[in-house]
């Protein structure tokens, strides 16, 4: 198993094959851009982002105050799958969300997998994204992850892998959909010399799939609104994008209360229930009278309204159980136990480090791998050891002592790179990919594209936009 | 279906927006008789720091009434709600949190003002350089306008844009008038001194109607005819009156078809009515400060209606 990045791990480009030969997906794009001047691109590129700027489509950093609104740096090089890679991508993902489905609700009901012995009961029983309150709830149409986003990593011509499942409230939709409004804005001929499957109706697929699962209480057309934590959270732009783009409420912990057993919204002319909330608040803080009683940004017994079917909660709570990233690493063996079937996508190699084996080859080969918290995300709280100062990695070896049950441990991958367009020109660098996933009771719908998140650092590995990575617009061929 | 706090939110962002032109406008106002007459300079810019409702908070930055502290008050400092980058400020966060209920067109055209405004005021502003701040921030405000009035629906959240913009603007013509009642009193002894001349002058420069006045109005300006063209005139767009009809056709469209009207309209009503009919040396004679200190608390009262009426807050 391949740890580090070695001098011959040379990252696989998506564009340029050796001998500077353009790869298939990127030939016609590739033409285009030979008749453009690197000088328009980049000016372009700064138009691009004064449009970011003027549309708002910002980033909240947490912890940075004089930088509170930021923009994610938007690059104009699109990152191109050709359909084959396509489907063959959306069959993993689909396989992984059932999967996925059947577990959640196993773990909540008859907890089959675990008497079968295929998952340590510790991993469910002492680990606080499990809601005791779920237990023997059944949600609106059996769906718990009505909105996924599966980041994948790939690293060769045929080796796609997921990194994190992303079960809770993936974000990023609102910047897979900007990012396409901006090129076809700066670049209109180029969709008409490559023909690109559309990613605009994400809105639509998105406002039919929360409709598809009312609570037993609704009556009619579904109610839908989109809960925010508010306008200081990091993602609220998406928050109010889609709910724009959907022509749903937009609400707040404050404007919903518990009314005759529906969640009911502060109107101008008094409350009205809402059906079905997308809500972009964490479990924690979804109701202070169930979790945190300190939170202000939900709604006092809104976890009592779900389970006695007055309100359709998406996703639903509880999810987190099935994106921690011990589980995640029995995923494969989840899917084997529910599906029946070989796993389509693989996983990232994982050494759990409540392990005491793990644990060793771990502390042993800290300096080659990637640790992370069981329960982070964003790329807080992780160690890139390749990357890591002496002093970081004394740091975490020390954290990782005194709580291995909290980490998890993978070598470090070598993502495929795509060029970005740099000062100089065209540039290689690293990129991962969210697609966004729909479940509906009777369907998966899975938007042809994705967010794809770029390092922009040359030979960095960490694509977050909270730790300076990019975006790109994908394009899925139709072809 | 509108949420109480998209009203609210609504509500307030064209109050804050209003309220940061007027200042651009009393600050443009103060300016010209500062250039023109340097001896009452220091009681024009207390009067407009008084007409903000600031006196106290700017005594407590600034030993005295001079060029340079008052205009770093009224447009930049952020420790004043009601500079106008705080205002410009506020009014995009509540633009930011009521955003569903603006067109992109709206919403851009808010962000682009901060944005602007933004690098405009981020030194402190010259002598030298303040009209062009100031026809910038009256630029922008007018975008903005344009916006609303050129993309939203004529629906609820329009009504609620229109009852902050007019609630703030008849606010503010009344304070103004408020601040300088003394100066349109008949029995002032300085009647025809020029000084008196250049007051009447920047109040109706304080309200961009110098030449509006001319036009509607022969003669030269006088108390009487100022008074009541800014209280009293329909067709001036920032009289009590104008804007008090405003506020009554808004409430109107939002209680039309049902059944039991909220207690705002009846407010409404009431002080549409105290500004109708009326003539302008019965008012004086009654007593303007009084009649004007009347209004502002019987519109502030209004105010307070409308955010119960439409469950602004739980």
């Amino acid at each position: 198993m391949a740890t580090s990045m070695d001098k011959e791990d040379i990252p696989f480009d998506e564009m340029f094959m050796a001998g500077n030969k353009i790869r298939r997906p990127y030939s016609g794009y590739h033409h285009w851009l030979e008749g453009q001047h690197t000088r328009r691109l980049q000016q372009k590129s700064s138009e691009a982002d004064a449009l970011f700027r003027s549309v708002g489509v910002t980033f909240n950093v947490y912890g940075n105050k004089d930088a509170d609104e930021r923009l994610i740096p938007f690059d104009i090089i699109p990152r191109i799958i050709s359909a084959a890679e396509w489907s063959k991508l959306t069959r993993g993902i689909e396989q992984r969300i059932r999967a996925i489905n059947s577990f959640l609700h196993d773990i909540y009901h008859r907890q089959e997998i675990i008497r079968a012995g295929k998952l340590p009961a510790k991993l469910i029983t002492g680990n606080s994204a499990f809601l005791p309150q779920m237990i023997g709830v059944t949600p609106p149409g059996h769906v718990y992850t009505h909105i996924v986003g599966t980041d994948i990593i790939r690293t060769d011509e045929n080796e796609f892998l997921v990194l994190e499942d992303n079960a809770r409230t993936p974000s990023g939709v609102s910047y897979m959909l900007q990012n396409r409004e901006t090129m076809l804005q700066m670049f209109p001929d180029l969709f008409s010399a490559v023909s690109v499957r559309p990613v605009s109706d994400y809105p639509r697929h998105l406002r039919r799939c929360l409709s598809d699962c009312p609570p037993a209480r609704c009556e009619g057309r579904p109610v839908i609104g989109v809960l925010t934590p508010g306008i200081h959270n990091s993602a609220y732009f998406e928050h109010a994008f889609l709910a724009n783009q959907m022509g749903v409420e937009l609400v707040e912990g404050q404007d919903l209360r518990v009314v005759d057993g529906r969640i009911a919204m502060r109107t101008i002319r008094g409350y009205v229930p809402v059906d079905v909330l997308y809500r972009r608040v964490d479990d924690d803080f979804l109701d202070p009278l169930n979790f945190r009683p300190d939170s202000l940004l939900g709604v006092a017994g809104i976890l009592d309204v779900y389970r006695a079917g007055g309100v359709t909660l998406v996703n639903a709570p509880g999810t987190g159980i099935a994106d921690d990233k011990a589980i995640y690493s029995y995923i494969p063996d989840i899917i084997r136990f529910y599906t029946g079937e070989a796993p389509l996508l693989g996983n990232v190699p994982t050494w759990r480090c409540s392990e005491p084996d793990h644990l060793a080859y771990a502390l042993e080969n800290l300096s080659d791998l990637v640790v992370k918290e069981i329960h982070g995300s964003g790329g807080y709280g992780m160690l890139v050891g390749p990357a890591a100062s002496k002093q970081e990695l004394a740091d975490f070896r020390q954290l990782l002592s005194s709580r291995p049950d909290n980490y998890i441990a993978q070598p470090t991958m070598c993502l495929s790179t795509v060029p970005i367009l740099a000062r100089s020109g065209l540039a290689p660098r690293h990129v991962d990919l969210r697609p966004f996933v729909l479940v509906s009771p009777d369907r998966i719908h899975i938007s042809p594209g994705g967010l794809t998140r770029v390092a922009l650092k040359e030979g960095s590995l960490v694509v977050n936009s909270s730790q300076g990575g990019g975006t790109k617009d994908t394009w899925v061929l139709e072809d | 279906m509108v949420l109480g706090r998209t009203a609210d939110g609504l509500f307030w962002m064209f109050r804050y927006l209003e309220r940061s032109e007027n200042t651009a406008r009393l600050v443009g106002a103060g300016l010209r008789i500062a250039l023109t007459r340097s001896r009452s300079g220091a009681e024009e810019w207390s009067s407009i720091i008084s007409t903000a409702g600031a006196t106290d908070a700017f005594l407590a930055r600034h030993a005295s009434y001079e060029f340079d502290g008052v205009v770093e008050f009224m447009l930049r400092d952020r420790s004043n709600p009601s500079s106008v980058m705080s205002l410009i400020e506020a009014a995009r966060n509540n633009a930011r949190s009521v955003r569903t209920a603006l067109t992109s067109e709206v919403w851009e055209a808010t962000n682009e003002t901060w944005m602007s405004l933004r690098n405009a005021l981020k030194t402190p502003v010259t002598h030298h350089g303040l009209p062009e701040v100031l026809s910038l921030i009256r630029q922008q405000s007018a975008y903005v306008r344009g916006a609303l009035h050129g993309t939203m629906l004529r629906n609820e959240m329009f009504n609620f844009a229109r009852l902050g913009t007019f609630l703030e603007r008849a606010d503010n013509t009344a304070r103004i008038l408020d601040v300088k009642y003394y100066v349109l009193l008949p029995s002032v002894v300085h009647v025809g001194a020029p000084i008196d001349n250049v007051q009447w002058e920047t109040i109706l420069r304080s309200v961009s109607a110098e030449h509006a006045y001319d036009w509607l109005n022969e003669g030269d300006p006088d108390p009487a005819g100022i008074a009541r063209f800014l209280i009293l005139d329909g067709r001036m767009p920032r009289s009590m009156a104008f804007c008090c009809k405003q506020i009554l056709e808004n409430l109107r469209h939002l209680e039309a078809d049902l059944p039991d009207p909220a207690p705002s309209l009846a407010l409404a009503q009431e002080l549409s009515d105290s500004l109708r009919r009326r003539d302008i040396k019965d008012v004086l004679e009654d007593g303007l400060h009084d009649f004007i200190q009347e209004f502002i608390s019987k519109l502030g009262k209004l105010g307070g209606q409308i955010e119960t009426d439409y469950q602004f807050h739980a």
